[in-house]
């Protein structure tokens, strides 16, 4: 267990230092991009608890981030609250109360038709807030201020607040989200999981209790896609219906897909790339769809594990002796 | 997707709205039902073929089949929606412009014949989650690559939707085109049915998709009858997409919309079963016009929850054959 963890914070530490102080090297835009894919790894960390370690393939989690990002909205709209740790608490309500509903129904069943229920589910959501315009405000979507962080009131400079101050504290609730993931995932519960993962007759027979093991990995991972959405929304600073939409799902299982999702940091690394990647396509070609999507079919023919796949195959060509 | 059934179930006030909404309703819903059919083509032969054949496997690659590449053909459309467009402009003599609408289809048929064999056959061995995964990169590629032909901007081929004028039905006129699709849509489904259940390649397909190893072993090409399956597949759903496009325009997107329609139909009728695809084409038809015209706020929502309800009492769809 130890040397594990010796090995993680040799890269971790680093890595940390590097997040913190990026703000002041890099350009804001950079850091706003950083952000969104911080935000993202979140919600592709949660994702992850279902595809990479209980076996399930979501096509659904969009449902949960656009539960978290229109809780933030809905809150801003009729509560008038503009505390984000109030909405941090009312996306993580929501969200599981959402995956607790989804989840009892859609942890019946497994590969495809798994899929295909979380599919649906997470459609209804995007349709009620494709059409109650007067609550939502339709493809319009709903405008969400800046937030108080901490009661500490944003300031003016929307900027500077966001590059600086909103981004060490979505740094602060990620790496506390990835430690809250990595301890999940090492329990015995994590291992209960990846059991049935494996093999769901022989961890049925060790008296793993299958269907609600999977519900509450169900309503963690929601939570994990609610909270990202919830620290989305004021960066973002507009909900619309594109986060509830299936495509949306679609780009969150691309995410985890392109970092791989047979490891652990797999979908943060493919959550930061694929914002990158996004970022950059939109702005290179209106056809970033194309590019976007001759990766998707290229890494999936050539990478099926990612980049952190490729990382390992390079790392134990280098580490094998000549 | 259903903009012209919308106009139309709104065009007639009161009371005569309320006295012939029944008969309009059926009507429409015929006419939706009847393009919803191109998806039962699909998923029809598709969902015929590798599913079941693949065993373990099938469920995946058919919902795959039948949804995301499907869909991507089916905006094969468009490829018909510019000839016939710039012939409206251009003055083309007017049947021209009714020949061309199997144009699409065997278009669409072509781009399913070489996908097929490149891009999906390597996935058949491989986890669910690849197959899904490889074929929404080709949504999004071809999405784009229709974008990056024919622009972002809607093509129309009303032309033919004008030509063939309307026809009364009693107190109402009612476009004749839409009479045409409905023709069409019958007349697909019986001929697909035919097809699968009535020809040597259908007898060939049909023990494909029930005992692949078999099949291979009695000398049957069994990739072959993959690829021509797939792109008899992609054909119809063309056709599908060719023929809605006079009746409204071709527009970047309506290959998405396509998608989680028959996504619903697929799921509610049952993974595998001609007549499913038919029975969820209807229901979703029904829905959708009733719902347009009762309940417009949810009527997304309902047919979601009706998929989503019928995946629960009945995982395999309510013509399914009881695999999970």
């Amino acid at each position: 267990m130890a040397a594990p963890a010796l090995k993680i914070l040799a890269w971790a530490v680093p890595l940390g230092l590097a997040l913190l102080i990026a703000p002041h090297v890099v350009g804001p835009f950079q850091t706003l991009t950083l952000l969104y894919g911080l935000i993202f790894g979140i919600a592709v960390l949660g994702f992850n608890l279902l595809l990479g370690y209980t076996g399930l393939l979501s096509f659904g989690h969009s449902a949960y981030f656009g539960a978290g990002a229109y809780t933030v909205a809905l809150m801003v709209k009729y509560f008038k609250i503009a505390s984000m740790e109030l909405f941090l608490a009312g996306s993580v309500l929501m969200s599981a109360v959402i995956a607790i509903v989804f989840g009892f129904v859609c942890v019946r069943y497994t590969r495809i038709f798994f899929g295909i229920l979380t599919l649906a589910l997470s459609q209804v959501l995007w349709s009620l807030a494709f059409k109650f315009f007067w609550v939502t405000g339709g493809t319009d979507g709903l405008r969400i201020p800046t937030p108080s962080l901490l009661g500490m009131s944003p300031g003016t400079d929307k900027m500077e607040f966001l590059a600086f101050r909103y981004y060490y504290y979505v740094l602060a609730v990620f790496v506390l989200c990835a430690i809250v993931m990595w301890v999940i995932v090492h329990s015995p519960f994590g291992k209960a999981l990846q059991a049935i993962r494996d093999n769901e007759t022989r961890a049925e027979f060790v008296g793993i209790r299958i269907r609600r093991y999977r519900l509450i990995a169900f309503v963690i991972s929601g939570v994990f896609a609610g909270l990202a959405g919830a620290l989305w929304a004021p960066l973002n600073g507009l909900a619309t219906p594109d986060v509830l939409v299936w495509t949306f799902s679609g780009e969150i299982v691309f995410m985890a897909v392109l970092g791989g999702f047979h490891n652990f940091i797999g979908p943060i690394v493919g959550a930061v790339a694929f914002t990158y990647l996004k970022t950059y396509a939109v702005g290179l070609t209106v056809y970033w769809q194309l590019a976007l999507g001759t990766v998707l079919v290229v890494l999936v023919l050539a990478l099926p594990k990612g980049i952190m796949g490729l990382a390992e195959i390079v790392a134990a060509r280098l580490r094998r002796p000549r | 997707m259903d903009m012209d059934a919308k106009a139309e179930s709104r065009g007639p006030n009161g009371a005569i709205f309320v006295a012939t909404i029944a008969v309009l309703g059926a009507l429409l819903q015929a006419f939706a039902v009847s393009r919803i059919v191109k998806y039962l083509g699909m998923n029809g032969v598709i969902l015929a073929l590798p599913l079941v054949a693949l065993g373990g496997y099938g469920p995946a690659i058919q919902s795959l089949l039948d949804t995301l590449p499907m869909n991507a053909l089916r905006r094969q459309p468009m490829l018909l929606a510019r000839p016939d467009a710039r012939m409206a402009d251009g003055g083309a003599p007017d049947a021209v412009l009714f020949l061309l609408l199997p144009v699409g289809a065997i278009a669409a048929a072509a781009v399913g014949a070489v996908l097929e064999p490149t891009l999906l056959r390597p996935f058949y061995k491989r986890p669910e989650e690849y197959q899904l995964l490889v074929t929404f990169g080709l949504l999004m590629i071809i999405e784009d690559c229709l974008h990056l032909i024919w622009g972002p901007n809607p093509l129309s081929a009303g032309k033919v939707y004008q030509l063939a004028g309307s026809v009364t039905i009693g107190t109402f006129r009612y476009p004749a085109y839409n009479l045409a699709v409905i023709a069409i849509g019958i007349l697909s489904a019986v001929a697909l049915w035919a097809f699968i259940y009535r020809t040597r390649f259908g007898v060939i397909l049909r023990a494909t998709s029930q005992d692949r190893r078999m099949a291979e072993a009695l000398g049957i090409d069994v990739r072959r009858v993959y690829m021509m399956a797939f792109a008899l597949g992609c054909f119809v759903a063309g056709l599908g997409g060719a023929i809605v496009v006079p009746g409204q325009s071709a527009v970047l997107g309506m290959g998405v919309d396509a998608l989680i329609l028959a996504f619903v139909v697929v799921v509610i009728g049952g993974l595998g079963s001609l007549e499913g695809a038919f029975a969820g084409a209807l229901i979703v038809g029904f829905v959708r016009e009733a719902g347009v015209a009762l309940f417009p706020e949810v009527e997304l929502a309902v047919l979601y929850l009706i998929a989503a309800i019928v995946l629960l009492v009945r995982p395999a769809g309510l013509f399914g054959r009881g695999e999970r």
